[in-house]
């Protein structure tokens, strides 16, 4: 296991290098025998990115459609630009289960970053028997699919509602729980090999200077690893924000008078499955495009942490 | 002076360690312990009864099919991902045209992967809705609207996609396909930025065609990354839940049009959720584990080689 590797997988900009006028006769050779796979490559990659984004905005151009357009032929084109689909979709349901997403990830981001540094920051820098086994122990984990687990973590997370409702099914935070012991394996196991790739003597010179194994964590260690935080960050928002298994067995309601703690993934199958949405399919691609917004925000402006984050944990 | 590390060190390691404990490690060993009873999930009462749930598993003839299923994407899904996605990234770093004989990608490769690797951040709720509504049946469908623009199918014998018992399991395999693509392609670039640049040039000196630099050098280097692609889509052929539960037909979990694109994952949750034999149910996941830890030790095994270092 590499510790000490490189984690900033760089993904760098495309260099765009101007042609050069001149050109020497030998390398001209080879220009010319590339010249018919440029095409080619480039017919291929636009093709490729034609199938990713044809799609999406098919979507979005789906909610300004009425639905006997929709139904009718797929290269119909809205006839008025109205936002009225959107507004039912956010009534419908969607704001309500985007609160609940937005609660269960504020809680269960924040602790999975706080336990799984503090986790792997004492697994990395500390020196005690056992530490190995807990090390594996973790990583362990995250080989194995979740939904292996799923019956007995039912029955798990239904007990821990017998001693506290708020821990229960449906409960946020049974779930913010769940999604947390669900991420911590790759969180340990991603800021285990940060922390080790980091300087010791910074560490040494606060402790030397009376700053207590707490506060040396939160002061300085905390900061110096800043940048392995938010990669992991990101993969935690995008890989909890994305989750469907864990919210689809743990957030029914129990009962009728159950609030209804969906989130939404659980929220979006379940309008497109209800024949309320049947016959307003207008409304599903609202929601849908409603539910990618935040998610396209966040790739956009972070898109190279969150390239280099993914990637660079499977690599190890 | 030596702070007391002890107290330090447990008090950052017990909530982890207890959360992680109660709910993933010891589940997963529950999942072994039922798998030997006749536990019908709904009551506290079971009994053991040996082996007879595994016995049963393997004159399941849904089971037996469903695990086929899975073995087919376990075979076609890595080599479709990642011969794509090892083109894409061959061309996005070096299949640019050498200018100066230097290397480099195609015009706009970072455009291309950023929107390569957008279908990674949706949620497989947002995929099989959008799929869905690509797949559908008439003529609203997008795939069968886009066939009858090009003349490429009858439009009034659209193609049945989800519906159609020969295609749904490909229709999986396709969005599987479509949404992994983007995320291999950024693996094997950032593996291919690894490999030092004279090699290529070295290799273009000495008259050698970029077709062939793919070959000799471009995938022998790149073989452990290709290794580590293997085993997490083998993992995610295996799984396939959340996809096949939501977008095929058949009443709980999909699975339909009659088994045709069942796989183990809704076999499994089907028996255990709505034929309340949950016993059963941990017994095919106790086989799904195996299947899974046997495939990746042996594939990592089987295709290991030897590391070359640059």
């Amino acid at each position: 296991m590499t510790t000490n590797a490189d984690l900033t997988t760089e993904v760098p900009a495309p260099r765009d290098h101007p042609a050069p006028a001149r050109k020497p006769a030998r390398e001209q050779r080879f220009a010319d025998g590339g010249g018919v796979l440029n095409v080619f490559s480039h017919g291929f990659l636009a093709l490729w990115a034609v199938m990713i984004i044809g799609p999406l905005v098919w979507i979005v151009l789906g909610s300004f459609k009425t639905d006997a357009q929709i139904g009718g032929s797929a290269w119909a084109w809205p006839a008025h630009w109205g936002f009225s689909a959107f507004s039912y979709a956010w009534h419908q349901g969607i704001a309500h289960y985007f609160a609940n997403t937005l609660i269960v990830l504020v809680g269960s981001v924040t602790l999975t970053m706080l336990l799984g540094s503090m986790a792997a920051y004492v697994l990395a820098r500390y020196a005690f028997p056992g530490n190995r086994i807990i090390y594996f122990f973790f990583v362990a984990g995250a080989m194995f699919p979740v939904y292996l687990a799923l019956v007995p973590l039912f029955f798990m997370v239904k007990n821990l509602g017998q001693i506290s409702p708020l821990l229960g099914l449906n409960s946020y935070l049974g779930l913010i729980l769940v999604y947390v012991a669900y991420s911590l394996p790759f969180t340990v196991f991603f800021m285990y090999s940060f922390f080790r790739s980091l300087p010791t003597a910074v560490h040494e010179a606060a402790m030397i200077d009376g700053c207590s194994h707490t506060r040396a964590f939160f002061q300085v260690m905390v900061p110096m690893a800043k940048s392995g935080l938010i990669s992991v960050g990101i993969f935690n928002v995008l890989g909890q924000w994305n989750q469907y298994l864990l919210p689809v067995t743990l957030m029914q309601q129990q009962h009728g008078g159950d609030p209804d703690h969906s989130v939404l993934t659980q929220g979006l199958i379940n309008l497109a499955q209800q024949s309320g949405y049947a016959s307003n399919f207008p409304a599903l691609f609202a929601g849908m495009t409603i539910a990618m917004l935040p998610v396209l925000v966040v790739y956009l402006s972070f898109q190279r942490q969150v390239q280099a984050g993914l990637t660079s944990a499977t690599l190890k | 002076m030596r702070h007391r590390k002890y107290p330090f060190i447990v008090g950052f390691l017990i909530i982890p360690i207890v959360l992680y404990l109660v709910l993933v490690i010891w589940p997963y060993l529950q999942t072994f312990g039922y798998s030997l009873t006749d536990w019908s999930g709904a009551s506290q009462t079971m009994h053991f009864v040996g082996l007879r749930n595994y016995t049963q598993l393997f004159g399941d003839s849904v089971f037996r099919t469903a695990l086929l299923h899975n073995l087919l994407l376990l075979v076609l899904l890595p080599i479709a991902t990642i011969l794509l996605s090892l083109f894409f990234a061959f061309m996005l770093n070096v299949g640019g045209r050498g200018g100066t004989g230097g290397v480099q990608g195609v015009r706009g490769a970072g455009f291309y992967k950023v929107i390569f690797f957008f279908p990674q951040v949706l949620s497989v709720a947002i995929l099989s809705v959008l799929f869905q509504a690509v797949y559908r049946t008439d003529q609203g469908g997008l795939l069968n609207g886009v066939l009858v623009k090009l003349g490429l199918e009858n439009a009034n014998h659209p193609w049945q996609w989800l519906a159609d018992p020969n295609l749904a399991l490909w229709c999986v395999m396709g969005v599987l396909v479509w949404s992994g693509v983007g995320f291999y392609l950024v693996l094997f670039s950032a593996a291919m930025q690894s490999i030092p640049k004279d090699i290529y040039e070295a290799a273009l000196l000495d008259g050698a065609k970029r077709t062939q630099t793919f070959f000799t050098i471009t995938l022998p280097l790149l073989w452990e990354t290709v290794q580590t692609a293997w085993v997490y889509l083998a993992i995610a052929a295996m799984d396939a839940f959340a996809l096949v539960s939501t977008m095929t037909q058949g009443a709980y979990y999909g699975g339909g049009p009659n088994y045709h694109s069942e796989v183990m994952s809704t076999y499994l949750m089907r028996n255990f959720i709505t034929f309340g034999k949950a016993g059963y149910a941990c017994a095919m996941g106790v086989v799904i584990f195996f299947i899974t830890l046997i495939l990746s030790v042996v594939s990592l095994r089987v295709t290991r080689r030897e590391r070359i270092e640059y």
